[in-house]
């Protein structure tokens, strides 16, 4: 039914596109090609977009998401940035640092309600708008729940820290499960700083001082930082959690119920849910500073060689129209920017099957670090996590990552902070 | 005439060798100085400050080392405090590397290694390194070339041997031998990521099923004992085609006269391989040596794909922490910093090489 709708669309528009050969053509790159379903929908955009005014037309280029980073980064040097183009939330400081995307020629304030971590806003100034934003949630299923004699943990309510180790050692010494938990250890990169830097906030710690982000000290090896550190080290001494997994137990492993718990986002909700009748998606413990989760994902952005930034503006207007974000949700199931938008979902409407997702990012989602030094941040955050997981000394690791985070803002003049 | 005039001409060698010349100027010699520049500045990928010369300040970052000399800890009688685990109590390492005014040398360094020293053992020397990442780099790299050399080039030497032989159906081994080499490493290293893992892994199958079961599965590459070791054994395999062929090319030009002499003077098989085969190979020898060393120098790919430099910097080498840096950290100037030293590093072990394999007249 929805392909079918699409399709027609599709098909009315190539009809009308034969017209506007004398527009002015914009440029614009993405990061979804190989995505079938995200291409037919931002096709779609396009397409309505060029049908529904006459002074611009949009040219579409798709990367491939491993290759698109590298793709700017070369046409950014080679002086042949598009006009429009679309960023990872927590990389967009850093392209506007190095100058190559410019401040949102569009008021914030139309962008008002939309989630808090689909706006892209650096140094006070918005630079990139959202389509969707994702969350992250502890899956288990109901019947654990009810075997183990636990109770369900509700966003207003969450499991407390020592909750959450009683529910995991439960799990252990029930026999039922190879490990209590999968925290998706298979999935390096981008993930560990994503996935596990809550757990950090929420024992009072960070990646990086935020009140200056000119250093780390205090921040990631502070006490509070320590304590997580020994946490997440007990987690895979004692045998809750595997530090090496294999990535078919990470796409598979819980649906099978070789784990209790998996630690894993509203991408993953919806295979799940065909295949684990109970799934219940819980909010992430609070470890004393409260719950949090990752936020920001892909977001657009107008670059500052655009000859035409006010044609770049009026596409971005276009395309974050609820219809827009409920079809990027309904296609891809992700979490839509508006609440209105989510009413028009299957999956976010009040009742569907993922609503709890919006709720988890609207009130627990917190942006990672918002600096131009958040791609070293990552991944000096990423291999202390890795080493302090195979056994290394919690301190020195987070004393050493500190070092590295806080040469690189040195030898950065501070990232214009 | 003209065909004469042409292949004669100076100006027409100087044409046919431009283009190649010029690839090798554009993509090796001018990025080389390219490194040599960077590493004395502040390069950065992306950013818009602007370069700034810095000196030997990235060489200092990757090389400093320093030492101390730690006192155990004593409780208020004096006696030494014995941890749980019957090792002495030393004060911890980091209040001497951080914001510690009398130690300035050591800041903001970490410990490489550490030894019992002193009277009674009681003291513990421990030499710090500013970048201990990048020495376990070093160490790993310098294991991987002492290992993978000889064995890499006495194992291909045995294939080759083998395949020297008249059989019928020799080329089959011959391809099969080879095969390795031909598949792209990345892709072979996938396939190796399947045959070590840790649950369902094809060597931890195979061990089990020899065994009867009595073998317990080992995390090969998750586990900081095995992960180099392994990463050892799959290149060996993955290249040792390559330097069979090239033994077999040296093996083909030896004269079977030679041979047919020795026969005829009853040799036995040791002392034809001893007198009549290893003179043979020596400049073939000396060739593969010096391969096989530049291109254990150069181990990245299997790493990037199975290992990540993991666990707890096991398997990092040189040049992975050049990438590394370079591109993922962003820093050009310190990735510019380890290829310049990959580069020293790699000159002066073949010009000893050299040295030591000369002709003696």
């Amino acid at each position: 039914m929805k392909l079918t709708k699409l399709s027609a669309i599709l098909a009315g528009c190539t009809l009308m596109s034969s017209a506007a050969a004398a527009q002015t053509e914009l440029s614009m790159w993405y990061h979804g090609a190989g995505n079938e379903v995200e291409s037919a929908i931002i096709n779609q955009i396009i397409d309505d977009f060029n049908a529904s005014q006459s002074d611009y037309t949009i040219a579409l280029e798709s990367f491939p998401q491993g290759a698109y980073n590298d793709a700017v980064q070369a046409a950014a040097l080679a002086g042949n940035l598009p006009d429009i183009i679309d960023v990872d939330g927590p990389v967009m400081p850093g392209w506007a640092w190095a100058g190559w995307i410019a401040p949102l020629p569009i008021d914030e304030a139309e962008f008002a309600d939309f989630l808090p971590g689909t706006k892209g806003i650096w140094n006070g100034t918005l630079y990139s708008i959202g389509l969707w934003d994702a969350a992250v949630a502890l899956y288990t299923r109901q019947s654990t729940l009810d075997e183990l004699g636990l109770r369900t943990p509700t966003l207003d309510n969450p499991w407390s820290g020592e909750e959450f180790m009683s529910a995991l050692e439960a799990a252990k010494a029930s026999g039922n499960y190879d490990y209590a938990l999968d925290l998706g250890t298979a999935w390096t990169g981008e993930w560990f700083p994503y996935a596990f830097s809550p757990f950090l906030q929420s024992f009072g710690g960070d990646m990086i001082d935020r009140s200056s982000y000119t250093t780390a000290e205090g921040a990631l090896n502070g006490d509070a930082a320590i304590e997580f550190g020994e946490w997440w080290q007990g987690l895979f001494t004692d045998g809750y959690a595997q530090a090496t997994q294999d990535g078919a137990d990470r796409d598979a492993g819980f649906n099978t119920g070789k784990y209790a718990f998996s630690w894993n986002g509203n991408w993953a909700a919806i295979p799940t849910l065909e295949q684990v009748d109970d799934v219940v998606f819980l909010p992430a413990p609070d470890f004393g500073n409260g719950s949090t989760i990752g936020a920001a994902s892909w977001q657009f952005g107008v670059t500052t060689t655009s000859e035409h930034p006010e044609g770049a503006a009026e596409f971005i207007r276009f395309a974050t129209q609820d219809k827009y974000l409920a079809a990027f949700s309904d296609g891809i199931g992700l979490i839509p920017s508006t609440a209105s938008a989510a009413l028009l979902t299957e999956n976010y409407a009040s009742g569907g099957a993922l609503e709890v997702f919006y709720g988890l990012s609207e009130a627990q989602a917190l942006v990672r670090p918002v600096t131009p030094g958040y791609a070293v941040v990552a991944k000096v955050f990423e291999k202390a996590l890795a080493d302090i997981a195979n056994g290394a000394d919690v301190a020195d690791t987070l004393d050493a990552a500190v070092d590295e985070i806080d040469a690189d803002i040195e030898s950065n003049g501070g990232y214009g902070n | 005439m003209f065909v004469r005039k042409l292949t004669e001409s100076n100006a027409a060698g100087w044409a046919y060798v431009l283009p190649s010349f010029g690839l090798l100027v554009a993509f090796i010699i001018l990025p080389f100085f390219f490194a040599f520049y960077f590493s004395l500045t502040n390069q950065r990928l992306i950013s818009p400050n602007p370069t700034e010369f810095v000196g030997f300040e990235n060489y200092r970052n990757l090389l400093s080392v320093g030492t101390i000399v730690l006192e155990p800890e004593r409780d208020a009688n004096g006696a030494l405090i014995i941890n749980d685990d019957g090792s002495i109590e030393y004060p911890r390492l980091r209040s001497f590397t951080r914001n510690n005014p009398e130690y300035p040398h050591l800041d903001r360094m970490r410990e490489w290694f550490s030894w019992q020293t002193g009277p009674n053992n009681e003291l513990k020397r421990v030499i710090l390194a500013r970048d201990v990442v990048f020495m376990r780099a070093m160490k790993n790299t310098f294991i991987f070339v002492l290992v993978v050399a000889p064995l890499q080039a006495s194992l291909a030497l045995l294939l080759a041997l083998l395949i020297n032989q008249k059989l019928r159906g020799i080329n089959f081994y011959r391809a099969v031998y080879f095969m390795p080499v031909v598949i792209s490493i990345v892709v072979v290293a996938f396939l190796w990521r399947l045959v070590y893992d840790g649950e369902n892994g094809l060597l931890n199958n195979i061990l089990q099923a020899i065994t009867f079961g009595r073998f317990e599965p080992v995390d090969w590459l998750g586990n900081s004992d095995t992960a180099l070791g392994s990463i050892i054994g799959m290149s060996i395999w993955q290249a040792v085609g390559f330097h069979m062929v090239i033994w077999l090319s040296g093996l083909q030009t030896i004269s079977p006269t030679l041979y047919e002499a020795g026969k005829l003077e009853g040799a036995s098989k040791w002392q034809t391989f001893r007198y009549i085969t290893w003179p043979g190979l020596r400049n073939t020898a000396v060739l593969i040596l010096i391969v096989i060393t530049m291109q254990a120098f150069g181990v990245f790919a299997q790493i990037d794909v199975m290992t990540n430099g993991g666990p707890l910097d096991s398997t990092q080498s040189i040049v992975f922490q050049a990438i590394d840096r370079g591109y993922g950290k962003q820093d050009i100037s310190g990735g510019s910093a380890i290829s310049v030293l990959l580069f020293l590093i790699v000159l002066s072990v073949s010009l000893i090489q050299r040295y030591v394999t000369r002709e003696r007249s």
